[in-house]
């Protein structure tokens, strides 16, 4: 297993602590004074999502952790697991329900989300920025209100609920930003 | 990626009309500046400072060389033989060392006054960061003072487990199995707990007095309350240490034996011992004259000059692009 010295850390780089996957998001070279120096590093571990730090001896090195982002497109659950195909190579892969934790009130079939596969296996399942969904249920529209004040839930096709404007009927289809759960703007027709 | 066009343009013009205000500043002062060699067959034994060596290829004579990581033997060589108050502007490489405000090749402006005491030399670090970058007045504190008021921990009463327990309790991400020496435990609780909060002070602040177990190159005196303390002190400013200075040490039997203890305890460490620069001890044995000395880091002060917060940025190449 290749590894990596505390000399090649940088955000983004992806190792092994404590049995678990993890990805530098901050990494500072400290030397005080003409003492012996260290890292402090703030890391995610991937299969947690909790944010830690840990402070490395300078040159002390830590195992590389087999961790690869692709975009998949989300094919259909069996309700154990959620299955995503890789559109050029058609390969199939299985998240559990772990990894849709975030992602599992955006899941539609057929849109890409960003994948992150540890050892080949699905870790985490990020959505993309923007999904345009169905309205499936909220209250009757009021007519004419279209200054988006006040507002009112609505339900989307993939179970999300959202506030929407006041103006929102069942049936129209609205881009959601998925990463505050709230919506933006009706969606143009495909 | 490098800077560009005007950007660079301002970057580079900045670092120029800094270092014309550096040289002014030296040449009111009657300080002259010199160049040393950067190739050297001798290396300082520190043991945390590492040196980049090569090779002089000479037949027989071939011989391994180190760059310097700071032109301080040279320079007390030129003390030694009469040269009066000097300064270098040099480029000096310490391997290893890479981060937001580390490069391994970095520009160090480094002088020496005979006859000033640390205080007369602390005055003019002041000055200088005053008229150069428009700093206000350094506030001075003594490193024990520090620990006392931040931590409120009396150094002087502290036992090692104490300074480990404070460490591992307040640095988050500090685990037990962490090992090193009092003063690796008194550094991380400065650099870590104490450093970051001079921020809150808007002030360069200047720290004397250290451990006479960090004493390094400067003289060990006995403080008034009876501790042994080095004459040394480092100047911190906008979050990053930009100065360190000593009363120097001039009995060259005392720094033999400090070299000689560093080269143990990179024996003890696995790390090559460094050949001891016997010019300089000679040097220091024909009679340095009582000066004061300090080296600061010049491309920290540009960074808070132009208020960047990568070293990266105020190099004309970074680097990792060189």
């Amino acid at each position: 297993m290749a590894s990596y010295s505390t000399n090649e850390f940088k955000a983004g780089l992806k190792f092994m602590m404590d049995g678990d996957p993890c990805s530098i998001i901050e990494n500072e070279f400290v030397k005080p004074g003409k003492g012996q120096a260290f890292n402090r590093v703030k890391f995610r571990n991937l299969k947690t999502g909790r944010v830690n730090e840990r402070t490395f001896k300078t040159n002390e090195s830590v195992e590389s952790a087999d961790v690869v982002e692709m975009d998949l497109e989300f094919s259909y659950t069996d309700g154990e697991f959620w299955h995503f195909m890789d559109p050029t190579s058609f390969e199939q892969y299985a998240a559990d329900a772990n990894a849709i934790t975030e992602s599992k009130d955006w899941l539609k079939e057929q849109y890409t989300y960003t994948v992150t596969l540890w050892n080949g296996t699905p870790l985490l399942v990020t959505p993309p920025n923007f999904v345009n969904l169905t309205v499936v249920e909220t209250d009757p529209g009021v007519r004419g209100d279209t200054s988006g004040g006040g507002g009112k839930p609505a339900t989307l096709e993939t179970g999300a609920v959202v506030r929407v404007p006041l103006f929102i009927e069942i049936g129209e289809v609205l881009r959601v930003d998925t990463r505050s759960a709230s919506y933006v703007e009706r969606a143009k027709k495909d | 990626m490098m800077l560009q066009g005007e950007q660079l343009q301002s970057m580079l013009k900045r670092r120029a009309k800094l270092l014309a205000n550096v040289r002014r500043f030296f040449s009111v002062r009657n300080v002259l500046e010199v160049s040393t060699p950067i190739l050297s067959s001798a290396a300082p034994t520190a043991p945390y400072l590492d040196s980049f060596s090569t090779q002089f290829s000479a037949g027989n004579n071939a011989k391994t060389l180190y760059l310097h990581t700071s032109p301080e033997f040279a320079m007390k060589r030129l003390l030694a033989a009469g040269s009066g108050a000097i300064y270098q502007i040099a480029t000096v490489f310490r391997n290893g060392e890479l981060g937001r405000q580390h490069t391994p090749e970095f520009s160090m402006l480094e002088w020496y006054r005979p006859g000033f005491s640390l205080t007369d030399l602390m005055a003019e670090v002041d000055a200088l960061m005053q008229q150069v970058i428009g700093l206000p007045a350094a506030v001075i504190f003594r490193y024990r003072d520090l620990f006392m008021e931040y931590l409120q921990l009396d150094i002087e009463q502290a036992d090692d487990e104490t300074l480990k327990q404070l460490a591992l309790e307040r640095i988050p991400g500090l685990t037990a199995d962490w090992q090193t020496d009092r003063d690796g435990w008194l550094e991380m609780l400065m650099s870590q707990l104490i450093e970051p909060q001079f921020s809150a002070l808007d002030t360069p602040v200047m720290v004397t007095e250290f451990p006479a177990t960090q004493a390094q190159l400067a003289k060990i005196e006995i403080n008034t309350e009876g501790h042994p303390v080095a004459r040394r002190f480092e100047l911190y400013a906008g979050g990053m240490e930009l100065a360190n200075g000593y009363d120097e040490l001039c009995d060259a039997t005392e720094l033999r034996q400090r070299f000689e203890l560093d080269n143990q305890l990179r024996q003890q460490q696995g790390k090559p011992q460094m050949p001891i620069d016997e010019n300089l001890l000679a040097a220091m044995q024909s009679g340095l004259p009582q000066c004061s000395g300090v080296a600061l880091g010049l491309d920290r002060l540009m960074m808070l000059h132009m208020s960047v917060n990568n070293i990266s940025q105020v190099k004309s190449i970074a680097f990792i692009e060189s």
